[in-house]
């Protein structure tokens, strides 16, 4: 993975994975795309093969979610769905005149705007590849909307769409991204800008390896964020330095187990076919794939109340955050620790247990203490 | 999350409930306070939907925008908040009591102490949780900067009479609500999960519902379940059982019940302007009043759960006793309600967009001391708290075995006995340590002076015992005594003082420029969202 990102498109014949990867999805229905998003997500818990395989397989999370009945609450407004379109829709009008003026470009009409439309996700990721040759050729100032850009994660390639890329007269190339929070007084709110850096960061990642194989091009690794100003419907932007998010993102990315391992280690039989298989069937399939929930899973995938469920179940003490882990030494269940804290079991020579204790006989004499003071 | 506070939890996992962090409450609970519910429209910066707000429990007030991207409705809306809220706040304005201040004289340089009013009370605000503390700070900057009509008769939009006063108290109260240990804005959720440990991890801590539920489960349910239904369940219409406390609301009710009603009214408005004579006027504004009840009807249906959930909170927490240090924080949170109405009654212009760096400088310093105080404040009102300090090597408990006389090497000798401890606590004392206890309510400091053979240790008294060669009565701890020592200090040290903002230096941008005046937020047609 590592030597495939960034050094230009390699391809290796892909049809028996592929081919596994349809039958584990169920023939009838059509791979579900990975966004930036989704990517973004699954480079922040890098070790949970069960996202990686089912993303990898196109599989819809959300309708085995619920076929497994611990349905996702994720779910758009409507409300917001529109606003973030009729923004954008606002920040491109006139050949993204208002796009171009926050990047303090003098004469927006100069720009050029090639079209990108092409038949299918393939189909579009060329001609993208191609405008962007072009114009870097060109050298002149060109708005790609909506480009179709492809990085090969953990083995099949995902196809991304950023909101725009703009190409510099310089062969710089610059990710646009289009948010509807606000930004006020020229702050944001960390966490969403937290999130749209890193998902700007995967984009930054796709983009060189196209540059990698266009002559003159370089990818900008800071992108431009335009939100609305203040309370108002006007664009703003602001420079985000994504170099940070970058290296983890492609760290986190490489560290990704392929694909093909996690498929060839599968027992017969398992399929993620939600038309097909029953409930029980599809239980018995998620669990052959091992997962790595975490809380912070809640806010990021589907599957995250159905791996809650079972990390709870199983008593394991990540269910209260990554952190917690840390304290505990080599106590991984929640049975086990609390024997070794009532000195039940463990051994009180590991400094763990030891401390387990202490805590516990202190959190009791101040209990006891306080109730003999009411 | 400390030792304790895991060990907590996972016993809450065991248990099915939720176990305490600790054995009294550590903020004030006003004995009237003000329950703001506040909803946004989704997608949309300062659009609200709706609210309940009040302080009475059975006789909430419910606010309710029809179509939230209508600016008139929108002030509206905000006008009805300032009346529900304004006069709350007043309330408190006039009840004072008198105190000194120490202030420079700006003639002799000198500190004089000078009379000044405290009020009596402050108002409390309480909001579901801290989404809901975020989105009174953004309101107030909403709200601030507007102008009314009598201000600027020239505005384009006026916004109503009391409505940009509104905004600077909701500013300064989502700006004190960083200051720790504050309690004039308090979120529901840091309220519960300051005093309980949960089964489930912080991230999930955050839905107040969830979070009742562990605390407060219905009976016969355990708290995880209580609380998996709290989070996912949902009805025959998909609609959850317990919607989100806000101001976030549930795609699902956007989607399937608020869309469709915002269309219906949208509808009812058009076809009332068009209407041409006046019986079909009368027949049309009909349509719109059911539109409009039918959209209050579905929002209260949102708000009314959380509403109760925070009410319920409030009890739970109101249940424990205050710890001693409660009512000395809540001191410093009306002194700063005080200096709020001080600066509004001397007509000073709104809160600027940006501090100037001495400002923020002073406001970081003041949150740090904070903090320090709280936590120390924490720990000597609470033995749970405490312990957590005594695990990690900051406290501990020991019983005085030994007390030797001893006297300062001075021309007037002081007295400095020696206390020999023994405990069973590991902390970090080295040669010179100081340690501190709590004698009538002031610290009293020793320090540390060596471990015995035997494992105990020894401590050398330094102060508190009077002026005389002999110790005054009581300031020295007998034999026999158990009792708690601290290596951190009690009080707070304040720090150096920061120049007057006429003296920012030039590094840090220059003193604050006297012809920049915050001009309001910019209303266009791009406004009307």
């Amino acid at each position: 993975m590592s030597e495939s990102l960034g050094s230009g498109p390699v391809r290796r014949p892909q049809t028996t994975l592929r081919h596994r990867l349809a039958e584990l999805r169920g023939p009838a229905s059509a791979p579900h795309p990975l966004d930036a998003r989704a990517l973004a997500a699954l480079a922040a818990n890098p070790g949970c093969r069960r996202r990686a395989l089912l993303d990898g397989a196109g599989v819809d999370k959300a309708a085995l979610a619920s076929a497994l009945g611990a349905p996702s609450g994720f779910g758009q407004s409507q409300f917001a769905f529109m606003r973030g379109n009729a923004f954008e829709a606002k920040v491109k009008a006139d050949g993204g005149a208002e796009l171009m003026r926050l990047l303090g470009v003098a004469e927006p009409e100069d720009v050029r705007v090639p079209d990108l439309t092409a038949a299918g996700p393939q189909g579009r990721a060329a001609r993208t590849a191609l405008a962007l040759r072009e114009a870097t050729g060109a050298g002149a100032w060109s708005l790609l909307d909506h480009p179709m850009l492809a990085l090969e994660v953990a083995g099949p390639p995902a196809y991304l769409e950023p909101d725009a890329v703009v190409v510099h007269p310089d062969g710089r190339w610059t990710v646009v991204e289009i948010k509807s929070f606000p930004m006020i007084d020229g702050s944001a709110d960390a966490a969403k800008v937290g999130a749209a850096a890193r998902q700007a960061a995967v984009y930054v990642l796709a983009l060189e390896r196209v540059a990698a194989v266009t002559e003159g091009a370089s990818v900008a690794h800071s992108v431009l964020l335009v939100c609305p100003k203040d309370f108002s419907n006007q664009p703003t932007g602001s420079v985000v330095d994504v170099r940070k998010q970058l290296s983890v993102t492609r760290r986190q990315l490489a560290r990704l187990t392929r694909v093909e391992d996690i498929a060839a280690a599968l027992p017969e039989g398992v399929s993620f076919d939600v038309e097909a298989c029953s409930p029980e069937q599809l239980t018995a399939s998620v669990e052959a794939v091992p997962h790595a929930y975490a809380p912070e899973c809640l806010a990021a995938c589907e599957l995250a109340f159905h791996c809650r469920d079972r990390a709870r179940e199983a008593g394991a003490v990540e269910a209260l955050g990554r952190s917690v882990r840390g304290e505990l030494g080599g106590l991984t269940t929640v049975g086990a620790v609390l024997a070794a804290a009532r000195g039940e079991a463990g051994d009180p020579d590991d400094p763990a247990v030891a401390a387990l204790r202490r805590a516990a006989a202190l959190r009791a004499e101040s209990l006891q203490e306080a109730a003999a003071c009411r | 999350m400390s030792l304790i506070s895991t060990l907590a939890r996972l016993e809450a996992v065991e248990s099915g409930r939720a176990q305490p962090l600790a054995t009294v409450r550590h903020r004030h609970v006003a004995e009237r306070p003000l329950v703001l519910v506040p909803l946004t429209t989704a997608g949309e910066a300062g659009a609200p939907l709706g609210a309940l707000v009040g302080t009475d429990r059975e006789e909430p007030r419910l606010l309710v925008v029809p179509q939230p991207r209508d600016r008139d409705l929108r002030f509206a809306f905000l006008a009805d908040l300032a009346e529900a809220v304004l006069p709350y706040v007043e309330d408190f304005a006039d009840d004072v009591e008198a105190a000194e201040r120490s202030e420079t004289d700006p003639e002799t340089g000198k500190k004089v102490k000078v009379e000044v009013e405290l009020c009596a009370d402050a108002p409390q605000l309480v909001v579901p949780g801290r989404a809901g503390v975020e989105y009174v700070r953004l309101l107030g900057r909403s709200m601030r900067f507007r102008r009314t009509a009598e201000q600027d008769p020239e505005t384009p939009f006026p916004a109503p009479p009391r409505v940009p006063l509104l905004g600077r108290w909701l500013t300064h109260y989502g700006e004190r609500a960083r200051v720790p240990g504050s309690s004039l804005l308090l979120a529901a959720t840091d309220l519960l999960n300051r005093h309980w440990a949960t089964g489930q991890s912080s991230l999930e801590d955050q839905h107040l519902g969830a979070l009742l539920a562990w605390i407060d489960p219905p009976e016969g349910a355990s708290g995880a379940e209580a609380a998996l239904r709290a989070e996912l369940g949902r009805d025959r219409d998909g609609q959850l059982l317990c919607p989100p406390a806000g101001p976030a609301t549930d795609p699902a009710f956007d989607n399937r019940l608020l869309a469709p009603a915002v269309e219906r009214y949208d509808r009812a408005r058009h076809a009332l302007a068009s209407a041409e004579d006046g019986e079909a006027a009368d027949e049309r504004l009909g349509d719109l009043h059911r539109a409009e009840r039918e959209i209050r009807r579905l929002v209260l249906t949102q708000l009314r759960p959380t509403w109760h959930a925070v009410w319920r909170a409030l009890d739970l927490v109101r249940a424990l006793p205050p710890g001693p240090r409660v009512a000395d924080r809540w001191t410093r949170d009306r002194w700063s309600f005080t200096g709020h109405r001080d600066r509004v009654r001397a007509g000073e212009p709104p809160q600027p967009r940006r501090d100037d760096a001495v400002t923020a400088a002073n406001k970081l310093a003041a949150r740090e001391s904070a903090q320090t105080q709280l936590e120390a404040q924490e720990a000597l009102d609470d033995p749970l708290v405490m312990a957590g300090r005594r695990l990690t090597g900051e406290a501990f408990v020991g019983e005085v075995v030994e007390v030797t006389m001893a006297w300062s090497e001075s021309k007037r000798p002081a007295p400095r006995p020696l206390l020999t401890v023994r405990t069973d606590d590991l902390p970090h004392l080295a040669e010179g340590v100081k340690a501190y206890r709590s004698l009538e309510g002031k610290p009293q400091t020793a320090q540390f002076v060596r471990y015995e053979d035997d494992g105990s240790l020894v401590l050398r008294v330094l102060d508190r015992m009077g002026r005389g060669r002999e110790p005054a009565e009581g300031s020295v701890p007998e034999k026999g005594d158990r009792l708690v020592w601290t290596l951190f200090e009690h009080d707070q040290r304040v720090g150096p003082k920061l120049p007057d903002p006429e003296e920012t230096p030039w590094t840090h941008g220059g003193p604050p420029r006297a012809d920049a005046t915050e001009s309001p937020d910019p209303v266009t047609p791009e406004d009307l969202l």
